[in-house]
């Protein structure tokens, strides 16, 4: 007996993140979503040996071809693998996905913290001018950013990223402003401790489930905004492949050659499936009112 | 208790007030209080009486605004804590002067393990390194009676008991001088409050630490308190020993208190209690804030406010009606 309780009590002793993990693994559809990412992560950093063809290559003897041994996906206008410059893509789309969301998480969450904590006329201005850019819709935004900023990788992220600010902002004041007001925060000053230690230790680390659910759902939509970009030709420029980019040189031959169009679609589609699974299975992992 | 009578705290004339929309709150007023090293002192009132205000004034923890001290001095080791800086206060909260908070549950952070939160106590106030740190906390845990290993877990996987002796632990981590204790066992049951208040004392007497112990609970005062303060309204109405309060409570409101507590030697129909409520603190009566409710309320009570005077050494009350016929006595 006394042997049961302990082994339980130390069962029981497991680190935030080792808890999540157990959780996260209950749901199968969050296990799907990870494991797919976790493939698109391993397709992007060995896309040099994985790839067949380089993702730049075109042989004009071979323009449309439909999947065969030889071209698994098939190949696009100018006779270029489909199956490599997808491979190759998800580089390009796990790159901005993930920048961009860190370039909105870093600076509309400082903002949002900074709201948050010291109220008032701060509160006020930030979020505001967050209001402002809130009104103004999301795509239109990146568009208009994109385009001061010309085309571009890293501009795309800038694009995509700057865009996102609002919302991140709104959520990091949301968490801090439920926090702030929690007894262990003014413990946390009657030990003295500063605000800056307070607002590291104590209020970020505490804000973080909604903040890594919203980053996840975010990904998705900054791949998506991403896409969106190129397709449009604001973003990645030929040759290079991209997600976005691809669905828009192929619209032309979509009645005639519908696997141009098809896989770059279907590789976004399943992503962005694949992320918002993960991001579910987080918020109610996260979620300490599940807690069993 | 203590026999060299060395003053560690002093409060002056303090008047503290909450500056709302819906009116001006009287929280603190004119309250005068005197702590000597070694010493503690019960603060005993209603909810909403000022106890907290008043404990988070002297750790200059309020919230400005609303609140404003607007007048008096807290006056700690020799020097006024109101024209500290910022920077000044840091070292001295935690430092110098600890709090024990009402909740245990809520005071704790739930994502950091229960040892960090103590050598983060001890990182901010002692140099060293953190090993050090963590090896103090390890001893406080000890001290409280935790054993080392439970370090490394989360509050959420402490008892409510536990938690509070991690409070302790944090409170106690630097030596303070002073020890605030606001209502640390009102969140507790009967036995866990029992043991909290033995190793408060314990440790309290190893330390020699004065402390200010805010509660409504009389038991605990008489258990552990060299001194009692009852407020009332935002003032303090009746001031003495514990041995004083206990044997000549003069003060009416001192006596209402006493007169609630349901006595199981005696056979009683129902409790003796205080009739009425507390005053609006936007809007307090004249005079006597207590004299609505005073039953032995004269004509002048509601005219003047009561000075307080020394009855006996060391024992003071704030009710003319009441020191008069004792005087007489």
């Amino acid at each position: 007996m006394a042997e049961y309780t302990e082994q339980n009590e130390y069962r029981k002793q497991r680190g935030p993140f080792a808890e999540v993990m157990h959780r996260l693994s209950r749901s199968p559809l969050a296990m799907f979503g990870l494991a797919f990412i976790m493939l698109l992560v391993f397709c992007a950093v060995f896309a040099n040996w994985l790839a067949p063809y380089p993702f730049a290559k075109q042989n004009l003897l071979h323009m449309f071809e439909l999947p065969s041994s030889k071209y698994l996906l098939g190949t696009d206008e100018f006779g270029r693998d489909i199956l490599s410059r997808l491979i190759y893509g998800a580089r390009v789309s796990l790159q901005v996905g993930f920048i961009a969301v860190g370039i909105s998480l870093v600076v509309g969450g400082l903002l949002g913290a900074f709201a948050g904590f010291y109220g008032g006329w701060l509160d006020n201005l930030i979020m505001r001018v967050m209001d402002v850019l809130l009104a103004v819709p999301q795509t239109l935004l990146a568009i208009a950013i994109a385009a001061a900023l010309g085309p571009g990788l890293y501009n795309l992220m800038i694009a995509v990223g700057i865009s996102a600010v609002p919302n991140y902002a709104r959520i990091v004041r949301g968490s801090v402003l439920s926090i702030r007001g929690m007894e262990y925060v003014e413990a946390a000053r009657a030990v003295g401790s500063s605000d800056l230690r307070i607002i590291l230790r104590h209020i970020i680390p505490n804000s973080m489930a909604p903040i890594i659910v919203q980053s996840t759902l975010g990904v998705a939509s900054a791949i998506l905004n991403a896409a969106g970009l190129s397709f449009i030709g604001l973003g990645i420029q030929p040759p290079n492949p991209e997600w976005g980019a691809m669905l828009s040189g192929g619209r032309q031959y979509i009645r005639d050659f519908p696997h141009l169009t098809l896989y770059p679609g279907l590789a976004i589609m399943l992503t962005i499936l694949a992320l918002n699974f993960l991001g579910d299975g987080l918020r109610d992992a996260l979620d300490p009112k599940l807690k069993r | 208790m203590s026999d060299n009578h060395e003053l560690l705290l002093q409060i002056k004339d303090l008047t503290i007030h909450y500056v709302t929309e819906s009116g001006r709150v009287h929280a603190v007023e004119g309250l005068n209080l005197e702590l000597a090293r070694g010493e503690t002192l019960g603060f005993v009132g209603e909810t909403g009486a000022g106890k907290t205000t008043t404990a988070l004034g002297i750790m200059r923890l309020l919230p400005m605004p609303p609140a404003r001290i607007e007048s008096g001095d807290i006056i700690f080791e020799g020097e006024s804590l109101l024209t500290k800086s910022a920077a000044q206060m840091r070292a001295i909260r935690g430092g110098k002067i600890a709090m024990i908070f009402q909740d245990p549950m809520t005071s704790l952070d739930p994502v950091v393990p229960v040892l960090d939160q103590i050598a983060e106590m001890v990182e901010l106030h002692h140099k060293g390194t953190k090993a050090d740190a963590r090896k103090r906390a390890g001893d406080m845990l000890e001290l409280v009676g935790i054993p080392r290993e439970r370090g490394s877990a989360y509050p959420h996987q402490f008892s409510g008991g536990m938690k509070q002796r991690v409070v302790i632990a944090i409170a106690l981590a630097c030596d303070p001088t002073l020890l605030i204790a606001d209502e640390p066992t009102t969140a507790l049951d009967v036995t866990i409050q029992a043991q909290v208040l033995e190793l408060m004392h314990q440790l309290k007497e190893k330390f020699r630490t004065s402390m200010i112990m805010i509660t409504h609970d009389l038991g605990i005062v008489a258990e552990m308190c060299d001194k009692v303060a009852i407020m009332y309204a935002g003032r303090v109405v009746e001031y003495g020993s514990t041995a004083d309060i206990y044997e000549t409570r003069l003060h009416p409101y001192t006596e209402g208190l006493f007169n609630s507590l349901p006595d199981l030697d005696s056979e009683q129909e129902e409790l003796k209690v205080i009739h009425g409520l507390m005053p609006d603190p936007t809007n307090l009566p004249t005079g006597c804030c207590f004299h609505p409710r005073c039953p032995y309320a004269a004509e002048e009570c509601s005219k003047v406010s009561p000075e307080m005077t020394e009855v006996s050494p060391g024992h003071f009350v704030a009710c003319p009606v009441r020191t008069a016929s004792f005087v007489k006595n």
